[in-house]
C-alpha cells in the first residue's frame, strides 16, 4: 500500500515539473482540464484488484516502479530504425509517435493530404480545429471513470489529430504508429489520439504498438474515436510491445446515425496488458464490428474489457474475440453488451472463443448482456477448449507430423480473426508473427 | 495387402466391433455396408487410426506390419488414406499449402526429395483434372465454404496428390447429387490400379453401380453378417437391411456358406 502511495505522488511532482513545458498558454481550458484530471488520479490512483472491473488484472508490480512520465521527447530515432516498424505502401500516409511524443520529422501525408494529421497540442493551439477539439476531447474517454484515463489525460499534450473532413473517402491507410524507445530503464509514455471522422466520410486506421528494444516501460494510451453521421471507419491496432513492458489501452468510440465502425484489435506483447474498449451507439442506425485476438505465451497476462452500448433503435454490433494461451499465460476477456431502455431492435452477437494450448494456461472470461428493450435480437457466447480431436485425426491422416497439425489448427484459429484485416502488409506481418510464435513455416 | 482378424474395437467402453475379419488384396475393391450403427464407419476409422476407438482384440497386418501400432500421420505416409465423411475445414491454410505440405511428408518418408511450391503446382494442375476442379480451389483455404460436394472433390483430390497405396472412403457418395457423384467415383476409377486398392465403405448400393466393387461385405451389429460378389449389393437394394437382423442369430452359418461360395 505504501509502495502505491509512493507512486502516485511521484506521479504528481513529475505533474507539477512538467506544467510549464505545455505549450498552450496559461489558463487555457487544456490546462484546466489537465489539472482536472491530476486532482482526480490523486483521489483514485491505479486501479486495485479490490475493484470487479479489476479483479483478474492486478497492477501491483506496475505501482511499484518509480517510473517517469515522458512530457518531451528526449530521444531520437532514426528513419533508418523506424524502417522495420514501417509499411512501404503506408510510408506516405503515416503519423509517428515516439513515447506518446508527435515526430513530425517521421511523419508523412504525402499521400493522404485530404485529410489532417497533426500534432495534437498543435492542432488545440489552431484556430481551425481548436474548437472541435474542445467538443469531442476528453468526452468519449470519461477521466472520472477511470484513474488510467485520468493519468493520461493529466499529461496531454503533444499526440495525434486525425481529422477525415465531410465526404472524404482516404484511399490508402493511415498509418499511426506508436513507437517506445525506452530512454530510461524505466518510464512512463501517455500517447493520446483523437480521431474525427466527418459526415459521410470513410477510412482506414492502422494503430501500432512496438518498441525499439526491450525494456520495462509503461504505455498509457487513450484513442478517442468521433464518427458523425454516415461515417465509416476500419480500424486495425496491433499492439505488439516489448514482452516486459506494461500496457494500458482505452479506446473509446461514439458513433453518429448511420455510421460504420469496424475494429480488430490484435495483442501480442506486453508483460500485462489491458485493452479497454467502449462503444457508444447513441445514434439510430449504426452498426459496428469489434473484434480481436490475443495470443499470449508464458510470462504474459492479456486482459480486455469491451463495453457496447446501445442507447438508441436500430444499431447493430457484432463482437468475435478469439484467445490463444500458451505456457503460464493469463488471459481476461470481459465483454458487456448493454441494450438501454427503448433501443428496440436492436442486432447484438457476441463471441469468445479460447484456445488453450497448455494445462498452465488459464482465462477468465465474462461476456455479459443487459437487455432493457423488449424488442431485440441478442446472443452472446464463450468457449474454452483445447484442440479437437477430429480435426487433428484428419491432418494426421494426411500424413502430416503430429506437431504440424496443432500449429496448423492454431493458425488457422487465429486466421478467422487476422483474415478480416484488409490491408495487405499488415495481414501479412501477423500471419507471420503468429507462425514465428508457433515456431512453424508454411512457405507457399 | 491388408489383413484384418478378428478386430474387437470399443469407444468409452462400449463394444463397436464385434470380431471383422477381412482381407484385402492389391487391385481390388471392397464394398463395405450396412444399416446406420453397424459399425462401416467405426472400421474406416479404426483402419485410418482414430484415436477414440481402442481396439480390444484382434491384429491388422497392413503390408506385413502391425498397422495398429501405427499413429494416424504414419499410416498416412505408409500409403493408408481415408477419405472423411465430414471433411474438416483449416481456415487460414489454402488447399495448396495443404496440400504440399502433406505431399512432401510423403516424398520424405519415400526418400525422395521434396517439390517447391512451383513444381508442385503444376502436379496440382494435372490431378485436378481428375475430379473436375477449378484452379480457385486451390488458393481457398482448405474445405472453408465450401459445398458438401466440393468437399467430397476436394477429398478425392487429396487421394489423387497422396497417391495412396490403400484408399478408405467413408460414405464418400453421402450428400452427393447425381452430377457430382460421377466425378467423383469417375475420379476414383481413374486413381484404382493394380497396385493398389479401395474400401468403398457406404449404406447405399448407388454408388456401386459407378465404383464397381470385387467383394460386399455386410456388417450388422459389429459383425460382417454376409459377403458376397456385387450382386449382394443389388439383393440389398432390392430387399433392404432389415431382413439381415433376423438372420444374425445364425450368421456364424451363413457366412460360412457365404465365404465358400465367393472364394
Amino acid at each position: 500500500m505504501s509502495q502505491l502511495v509512493k507512486s502516485e505522488s511521484k506521479y504528481q511532482s513529475a505533474f507539477r515539473n512538467v506544467q510549464s513545458s505545455f505549450s498552450d498558454s496559461q489558463g487555457s481550458w487544456l490546462e484546466r482540464l489537465r489539472a482536472r484530471a491530476m486532482d482526480r488520479f490523486d483521489e483514485v490512483g491505479l486501479p486495485s484488484v479490490r475493484e470487479e472491473e479489476w479483479k483478474y488484472t492486478n497492477l501491483a508490480a506496475l505501482a511499484k516502479l518509480d517510473l517517469d512520465p515522458v512530457v518531451i521527447s528526449r530521444v531520437e530515432v532514426s528513419a533508418e530504425t523506424l524502417k522495420a516498424f514501417t509499411h512501404p505502401e503506408l510510408a506516405n500516409s503515416q503519423v509517428v509517435l515516439v513515447n506518446g511524443i508527435f515526430q513530425k520529422e517521421l511523419s508523412s501525408l504525402a499521400g493522404a493530404s485530404e485529410i489532417v494529421a497533426m500534432d495534437l497540442s498543435e492542432a488545440v493551439a489552431d484556430s481551425r480545429y481548436g474548437d472541435l477539439i474542445r467538443e469531442h476531447l476528453a468526452r468519449g474517454a470519461d477521466y472520472m471513470q477511470s484513474g488510467l484515463t485520468a493519468l493520461n489525460t493529466a499529461f496531454l499534450g503533444s499526440g495525434a489529430f486525425i481529422l477525415i473532413p465531410r465526404n472524404v473517402s482516404l484511399e490508402v491507410p493511415l498509418h499511426i504508429l506508436c513507437l517506445s524507445d525506452p530512454e530510461g530503464p524505466e518510464m512512463t509514455s501517455m500517447p493520446r489520439v483523437l480521431v474525427v471522422s466527418e459526415e459521410n466520410s470513410s477510412a482506414t486506421i492502422v494503430e501500432t504498438y512496438s518498441a525499439t528494444k526491450e525494456g520495462q516501460y509503461f504505455t498509457n494510451v487513450v484513442v478517442e474515436i468521433v464518427l458523425l453521421d454516415g461515417a465509416r471507419l476500419e480500424h486495425y491496432r496491433v499492439q505488439r510491445e516489448s514482452n516486459s513492458a506494461f500496457h494500458v489501452a482505452t479506446t473509446a468510440a461514439d458513433l453518429g446515425r448511420g455510421s460504420s465502425y469496424d475494429t480488430t484489435s490484435i495483442t501480442l506483447g506486453g508483460r500485462l496488458s489491458r485493452h479497454d474498449i467502449n462503444v457508444i451507439m447513441d445514434h439510430e442506425g449504426a452498426e459496428c464490428w469489434v473484434d480481436g485476438l490475443y495470443l499470449v505465451s508464458t510470462g504474459q497476462h492479456a486482459d480486455t474489457h469491451s463495453m457496447i452500448d446501445h442507447k438508441q433503435p436500430n444499431c447493430s454490433s457484432h463482437q468475435l474475440y478469439k484467445g490463444i494461451l500458451d505456457g503460464n499465460s493469463r488471459a481476461v476477456f470481459n465483454g458487456k453488451i448493454f441494450v438501454r431502455h427503448g433501443a428496440q431492435k436492436t442486432d447484438a452477437m457476441q463471441t469468445n472463443k479460447n484456445l488453450l494450448l497448455s494445462p498452465e494456461a488459464r482465462v477468465d472470461t465474462k461476456p455479459q448482456l443487459e437487455i432493457l428493450a423488449d424488442d431485440v435480437k441478442c446472443a452472446h457466447g464463450a468457449a474454452v477448449g483445447q484442440l479437437d480431436e477430429d480435426e487433428l485425426f484428419y491432418l494426421g491422416t494426411r500424413g502430416i507430423h503430429a506437431e504440424l497439425a496443432r500449429n496448423l489448427l492454431t493458425y488457422g484459429f487465429a486466421e478467422e480473426v487476422i483474415g478480416k484485416i484488409k490491408v495487405e502488409s499488415i495481414r501479412a506481418q501477423l500471419d507471420e508473427a503468429v507462425l514465428h510464435r508457433l515456431n512453424a513455416r508454411l512457405d507457399v | 495387402m491388408l489383413e484384418i482378424r478378428n478386430l474387437h474395437t470399443a469407444v468409452e467402453g462400449n463394444e463397436i466391433l464385434k470380431g471383422i475379419s477381412l482381407t484385402v488384396n492389391k487391385g481390388e475393391v471392397h464394398a463395405i455396408m450396412g444399416p446406420n450403427g453397424s459399425g462401416k464407419s467405426t472400421l474406416a476409422k479404426v483402419l485410418a487410426g482414430h484415436p477414440a476407438y481402442e481396439v480390444t482384440k484382434g491384429e491388422v497386418l497392413y503390408e506385413g506390419k502391425n498397422l495398429l501400432e501405427m499413429p494416424p500421420d504414419e499410416r498416412a505416409r505408409a500409403g493408408v488414406f481415408m477419405a472423411f465423411q465430414y471433411p474438416i475445414e483449416v481456415p487460414g491454410v489454402s488447399n495448396a499449402q495443404f496440400l504440399r505440405l502433406a505431399y512432401n511428408e510423403r516424398r520424405k518418408h519415400l526418400g525422395e526429395e521434396e517439390l517447391d511450391p512451383l513444381e508442385f503446382k503444376d502436379l496440382l494442375k494435372e490431378r485436378a483434372k481428375i475430379v473436375d476442379m477449378d484452379a480457385s480451389f486451390m488458393s481457398r483455404s482448405v474445405n472453408e465454404g465450401f459445398s458438401g460436394g466440393e468437399k467430397k472433390r476436394n477429398e478425392i483430390l487429396q487421394m489423387a496428390v497422396l497417391e495412396p497405396r490403400l484408399a478408405i472412403l467413408d460414405e464418400t457418395d453421402s450428400g452427393l447429387d447425381i452430377d457430382a457423384l460421377r466425378v467423383v467415383a469417375g475420379g476414383v476409377n481413374q486413381l484404382h490400379n493394380t497396385e493398389n486398392a479401395v474400401i468403398l465403405v457406404t449404406h447405399y448400393q448407388r454408388l456401386l453401380n459407378y465404383i464397381v466393387p470385387d467383394y460386399v461385405h455386410v456388417l450388422a451389429g459389429g459383425r460382417i453378417a454376409r459377403e458376397g460378389g456385387k450382386e449382394l449389393a443389388l439383393e440389398l437394394e432390392a430387399k433392404g437391411y432389415d431382413w439381415l437382423k433376423t438372420e444374425t442369430a445364425d450368421s456364424q452359418l451363413n457366412r460360412v456358406a457365404v465365404e465358400t461360395g465367393v472364394r
